[in-house]
């Protein structure tokens, strides 16, 4: 399956994200092996070079490594994962908290409607 | 390394009249995927029919690895053209031979296989097979050479989305990282992910060369919209 790509914003910044959300959750674990370039991009269904450049992207902010000898690994230092972690979390609730803005609410009448239904939500 | 194919002031006219390419430069680098877009009429079928040594320029020069297009070029070069050139009464197993014993780069095993993987039974008869079961079969038998440009004119016009996934996949797992491919094709949104690169033709010309990851970055659009945009009627 073919991940779900926007065409109309750079493909390898969507692919960081993805992966990067990959390795957050727990899907690849620190220190785990990724798959090569050429079997992530048949994988996405993207063109190899675009892969290549997300993981140089990845590497950069220290997420993944090269070994020479091991091929590519998700970092073992927990902190930078879960600054990650966090910055992905403060976007998210940026987006929530502009559309929720859009929508008329104040900042109180969010933290209510929020604490309402993430009450059901622990629930289920 | 020099580029694989480079193309310069390329004129093409068919009876002194009809300018089909006018003046076109381009460079091939090695190693890329590249997308041949343009609408019906632009010079898309021209262009590859002359890298491919099928027709011979008016005015300008092709070199294809500092070659012109002749007995090597063909060697090298791997072309899927938009109609099937095989003969209806051939069986799928005929043609596999027939192209082993024709390009010493086919590898015949790597096409049984994704033959085998499509469910396509080589002991069929190719006018027994749907349109689109024929174009697979052909598909698979052009990337099935270790060639160093594929050139592939409309590829999956008429096959279906989930066989449209398979053949991508096929395209991205088989073609080794120093050759280039170059397609044309109007599905653009369907192939736009795992190009490197656009070529834009207009009336015989080059309006746009661009890397796609560039061009999202720059306009803020899919390869998809823009074209329609350029291309507006």
């Amino acid at each position: 399956m073919a991940w779900n790509l926007d065409s109309d914003r750079p493909i390898y910044a969507q692919i960081v994200e993805i992966i990067q959300i990959q390795i957050v959750s727990g899907l690849y674990k620190p220190g785990d092996k990724l798959p090569s370039v050429r079997e992530l991009a048949a994988v996405a269904s993207v063109n190899p070079n675009t892969m290549q450049r997300a993981f140089a992207e990845l590497e950069r902010s220290g997420l993944i490594q090269t070994q020479r000898t091991t091929g590519r690994t998700v970092t073992t230092d927990q902190s930078l994962i879960e600054q990650i972690r966090q910055s992905l979390a403060r976007e998210q609730i940026e987006r929530f908290l502009a559309q929720m803005k859009g929508l008329g609410y104040s900042r109180d009448a969010i933290i209510q409607i929020l604490d309402q239904l993430s009450s059901n939500y622990e629930e289920e | 390394m020099e580029n694989l194919v480079e193309i310069k002031d390329l004129t093409k006219q068919y009876q002194k009249r009809i300018c089909a390419l006018q003046n076109l430069s381009l460079t091939i680098p090695r190693g890329k995927i590249i997308g041949l877009l343009g609408p019906n009429g632009s010079g898309k079928s021209t262009l590859i029919k002359l890298v491919n040594g099928l027709l011979t320029p008016t005015q300008g020069e092709i070199l294809i690895n500092g070659q012109k297009p002749g007995i090597e070029s063909k060697k090298v070069i791997s072309y899927l053209p938009e109609r099937t050139y095989f003969h209806n009464s051939m069986k799928i197993s005929e043609l596999l031979d027939f192209f082993f014993d024709f390009y010493t780069d086919f590898n015949r095993e790597r096409a049984t296989q994704m033959l085998a993987s499509l469910q396509i039974d080589t002991g069929a008869m190719l006018k027994t097979l749907s349109k689109g079961t024929k174009e697979k079969v052909q598909l698979i038998l052009v990337m099935s050479r270790d060639a160093q440009l594929y050139i592939l004119d409309e590829p999956i016009a008429g096959v279906d989305p989930a066989a449209r996934d398979y053949i991508l996949r096929t395209i991205l797992t088989n073609y080794n990282p120093e050759a280039s491919i170059l397609l044309s094709t109007h599905l653009i949104s369907d192939i736009e992910n795992i190009l490197d690169e656009v070529i834009f033709l207009k009336n015989g010309s080059v309006v746009l060369q661009s890397s796609v990851e560039d061009l999202r970055d720059n306009v803020g659009k899919s390869v998809d919209t823009y074209f329609r945009e350029v291309f507006s009627c």
